[in-house]
């Protein structure tokens, strides 16, 4: 106790030394700034890994227990919308990468550009998973009191499905499984549909800050950081794509 | 001070455009890999080539779009510790779904 004012004392005091207006006191430089905080934001990508594994876990391990009903069930979603999803969320994660490359460079209209195109491209994947999600409520394929196992029961009654997979009829005690498929879809895909919905109105909210300038000044770690959240949400998709919808087309 | 600072920390990275647009490219082409794949008869081995590619892309993602590659060593770390923990969680969980019935039939 009694030598602390002497360490405190011999630690060089100093002044305001210039820097950034950006930049928080209680760093030395902005470099040291901007890897902080990537690498808190990182962290929280870290939970956001352990959560969605979770549910990737769970798909593991039920698809193994009932892998008849998770084969049928996984008929019916539509490669080609599944396809068209895909292609449309990496544009949209490039358009994100050049608009950090805008920031950084201090291009203005460039990162407003990029940053309103990665919103409509959000959007255009939120409206072809709606297109998707109706025709799962059509045919009472969402899981609850209305779910219907007639499609796996019956194939023949459900033509569409049934011309390009010819499953064979289940029995019902099978069937009802793959109420538990559709569970995890709805699960699966409705958790990162509702992080692009974050990420779309965080979006909104930077698309009117950028045309004010805010991010072409040099402090560029909102925009960068919210690109790592872009981007993760994109590499869930790349996993739930082929788990979801590819990989039981030939069983 | 600032010559000081200078020699310590390193310079901001700024991954140019043409990188970004090579991993686009690419990403798209793996896209529609993945697709084809799944058309073709492949038995058990359908499921892990498609997971195969996915981690391929991912692991694009992660180094170029996020910019893992040209980060801090921090960072690294961290990226690689998510990783770690997530398959030593699946591996575990697995091993005991596995080893659950055993002797029981």
């Amino acid at each position: 106790m009694s030598d602390s004012p002497a360490i405190a004392h011999s630690a060089p005091v100093e002044g305001h030394h210039e820097h950034p207006s950006y930049q928080r006191h209680h760093f030395e430089t902005y470099e040291q700034q901007a890897d902080t905080t990537n690498f808190a934001m990182w962290l929280f990508l870290l939970t956001e890994i352990m959560f969605f594994g979770g549910l990737f876990m769970a798909y593991l391990i039920y698809r193994n227990w009932y892998y008849p009903a998770f084969v049928a069930a996984s008929h019916q979603l539509s490669i080609v919308w599944g396809t068209c999803n895909t292609a449309v969320l990496i544009s949209s994660s490039f358009t994100m990468a050049m608009g950090v490359w805008c920031a950084e460079t201090r291009r203005r209209g460039g990162l407003v550009l990029c940053l309103v195109l990665t919103f409509l491209l959000g959007l255009v994947f939120l409206g072809i998973k709606t297109i998707e999600y109706t025709e799962k409520i059509e045919k009472h394929h969402v899981p609850g009191f209305h779910y219907s196992v007639q499609a796996f029961t019956n194939p023949a009654s459900d033509p569409d499905t049934y011309k390009e997979y010819k499953d064979k009829p289940m029995p019902l005690d099978m069937a009802r499984h793959t109420e538990i498929y559709f569970f995890l879809y709805f699960a699966m895909t409705g958790m990162h549909a509702l992080h692009m919905i974050i990420g779309i109105a965080i979006l909104g909210f930077m698309i009117f800050r950028a045309r004010a300038g805010a991010y072409t000044t040099g402090h560029v770690t909102f925009v960068e950081n919210f690109g790592l959240y872009w981007h993760f949400v994109d590499i869930i998709w790349i996993f739930l794509f082929p788990l979801l919808y590819l990989i039981s087309r030939h069983q | 001070m600032t010559d000081h600072h200078e020699t310590e920390e390193t310079q901001h990275h700024v991954t140019p455009p043409i990188v970004y647009m090579v991993i686009f490219g690419c990403l798209l082409v793996f896209t529609a890999l993945t697709v084809a794949a799944s058309y073709i008869e492949m038995g058990l081995w359908n499921p892990v080539v498609a997971l195969a590619i996915g981690v391929v892309k991912a692991t694009l993602v992660v180094l170029f779009f996020m910019g893992v590659k040209y980060s801090t060593k921090l960072t690294k770390l961290t990226v690689a510790a998510g990783l770690f923990t997530f398959l030593a969680l699946v591996t575990m969980t697995l091993s005991d779904y596995i080893s659950r019935a055993w002797g029981r039939w």
